[in-house]
């Protein structure tokens, strides 16, 4: 017994467990009702190239909500960022025009977030109030400085900038895939083994608790809305880049992608603990639906009913094994097991166990 | 003849007065405490007890006057909780010391993490420290409870211990404990107060904080009675008995006392 709970305990222990386990069962069902598309490789290196770019959005959003925030407007500003970067590169035609763009393009993200964390911390606006507010200021913007036109930067495709980011290793796999992959380990060791990620923990968990611990609660707070707008504008330059092109709406649809991708992952909503591991298949089980029941040709008209059954049964098993409740059924498990023994013994074995 | 005084303190506080606009919550307070002397400090809400322990611990400074923490005078336009904590105040609340859903063993560092450098933090080094105070400093004994569990699945007294733990681990001269023993149950303050022992046997100082009048009695060495924003009373436990203290406190509760305050 003392060695199967131990098991348990270790399995309940390793992060994103039951998420990455969602996302094997979805690749799995995918390629029994989609065997022609799923045992191909094709299909995997198409998820390595569209999912990065909503992944890296993703990965920011678990540290703003596990510090108890929210922002809404990241989206804006992988518009706004990914027109900085095409306006420059157009603009500029020179070898070094596409670097300082992507300079330019962090830097601009990092505004956005600032601006957001200096609202939200230093006013007391409510961050989910700042950030919608930002998101149609952004977004407006953007379009007003683009003219509501798309730009064509196929000049890109002939810079090592594009091999960088978005080339293809050994022909086939997208780089972008490795950047996201980076990203999210980095970001893991920063949230779980640096001081800012334990900030960002204790913050969300109680903001009093985190004052009198001796954190700088507003300093966090404006540093937590610049990395998101940093990560956003990084994101902006995976998608523009890939795309050669730039276009006003572009981003709007990871709003709530991003968002469910976080959630699925096991981070919780209530702030004080947040999964990078979950984010992480949490983003690739999200970028995968859509295609996936599209290529098992129940039709395009069922994407979003699965979509919505699989993040609900995500989220649902992701409460179920999570912590205390899967040692707890365990733990009632045994004691039906001890019942059932006691009664044949005559003795009451389970009132030992309530007790221990 | 105070000059003398001073190195013997722990804590000296010399006419601090705090104003919030017009509303006067504290004034002229005059307060010593010895290097190894546990002051209860007792009044009822309002009394001013909260905002006293709020500039001591570096939350917000007084309107005026001067804090010495043993012996060294603090500049109030730098002090915060950090600096309070270099200056050796440790100050533990009544809920709101440790992070609910966090590790034990981080809840022991955050705010001065043991790190490598670009800050990221040495865990194995904070848990093993974190062991030993659980350990050798509050006595946790095989309760099931290890540096990883989370704070959430801790009693009140409990979580007490591990703030007072940390405190003492910091080598605080001076714990400030606001209400430790509110809401909890008997045995449960049992707990706290023999953790606030632990602190008189390692030969530092405390300021207890509580309107339990039993509690206090039983752990302090002095009174300190505030009422409405001023020290009314400074009484040795020698000189009172734990019933006499319950009627004069009453008293106050009553306004009896009004004419001799104002």
């Amino acid at each position: 017994m003392k060695r199967e709970r131990s098991i348990l305990l270790v399995l309940r222990k390793l992060e994103g467990l039951p998420i990455a386990l969602v996302l094997t069962t979805l690749y799995v069902a995918f390629a029994i009702t989609a065997p022609n598309v799923f045992t191909g490789y094709r299909i995997y290196m198409s998820f390595l190239q569209t999912v990065p770019p909503m992944l890296v959005l993703a990965l920011g959003l678990t540290f703003v909500i596990t510090a108890g925030e929210i922002d809404l407007s990241f989206s804006a500003v992988v518009a706004f960022s990914g027109f900085i970067f095409a306006w420059f590169f157009k603009t500029f035609d020179a070898s070094w025009a596409a670097w300082v763009g992507i300079l330019l393009a962090l830097a601009s993200g990092a505004l956005v977030g600032y601006i957001n964390g200096l609202l939200v911390a230093k006013i007391g606006v409510p961050s989910i109030m700042a950030t919608l507010a930002a998101q149609f200021f952004w977004s407006g913007l953007t379009v007003l400085l683009a003219g509501g036109l798309s730009w064509n930067i196929k000049g890109i495709q002939d810079d090592i900038i594009h091999a960088i980011f978005t080339g293809r290793l050994f022909g086939v796999v997208p780089a972008q895939a490795f950047w996201a992959l980076g990203l999210a380990i980095f970001l893991w060791f920063v949230l779980n083994r640096h001081r800012f990620g334990e900030a960002i923990m204790f913050l969300g968990d109680n903001p009093n608790v985190a004052r009198v611990v001796g954190i700088d609660v507003e300093k966090t707070k404006i540093q937590l809305f610049t990395m998101m707008g940093i990560l956003a504008g990084f994101s902006a330059l995976l998608l523009t880049i890939e795309m050669n092109t730039f276009w006003t709406t572009q981003g709007q649809g990871y709003l709530l992608l991003a968002l469910a991708a976080v959630f699925i992952g096991g981070t919780s909503i209530a702030g004080g603990e947040g999964s990078i591991v979950g984010t992480f298949f949490g983003a690739y089980i999200i970028g995968s639906l859509e295609a996936g029941v599209v290529a098992t040709g129940i039709g395009g008209y069922w994407t979003s009913l699965v979509s919505g059954l699989v993040m609900g049964a995500s989220v649902v098993l992701n409460i179920l094994l999570g912590e205390g409740r899967f040692l707890r059924l365990s733990k009632r498990i045994q004691s039906w097991g001890l019942v059932a023994r006691s009664k044949s013994t005559g003795r009451s074995l389970s009132q030992d166990n309530h007790g221990s | 003849m105070l000059d003398a005084r001073v190195e013997n303190d722990a804590l000296r506080m010399v006419r601090i007065e705090k104003y919030f606009g017009l509303v006067v919550a504290l004034r002229h307070i005059d307060l010593n405490v010895g290097r190894n002397e546990i002051v209860g400090l007792i009044g009822d809400n309002g009394a001013g007890k909260s905002t006293l322990v709020k500039i001591l611990s570096g939350v917000f400074p007084p309107t005026s006057g001067e804090l010495y923490i043993v012996g060294q005078k603090v500049d109030f336009r730098s002090y915060n909780v950090k600096q309070a904590h270099t200056h050796g105040v440790e100050t533990v609340y009544q809920d709101k010391s440790l992070g609910e859903k966090q590790d034990l063993w981080r809840n022991f560092f955050v705010g001065r993490q043991i790190t490598y450098p670009l800050g990221f933090i040495n865990v194995k080094k904070e848990k093993e420290i974190a062991e030993e105070i659980m350990h050798k400093t509050i006595g946790f004994r095989g309760e099931g409870i290890t540096v990883d569990s989370k704070v959430s699945k801790l009693s009140g007294g409990e979580r007490q211990g591990v703030a007072i733990g940390r405190a003492m681990h910091f080598e605080a001269e001076l714990i400030v404990l606001d209400e430790p023993t509110v809401a909890l149950s008997l045995k449960e303050v049992g707990k706290v107060l023999d953790f606030v022992h632990k602190i008189k046997q390692s030969g530092k100082a405390c300021i207890y904080i509580s309107h339990d009048i039993q509690d206090v009695y039983e752990i302090a060495d002095r009174f300190v009675i505030m009422d409405r924003g001023e020290i009314v009373a400074r009484i040795l436990k020698q000189d009172i008995s734990l019933k006499a203290l319950g009627e004069f406190m009453l008293d106050y509760a009553h306004g009896r006392k009004d004419v001799e305050t104002t």
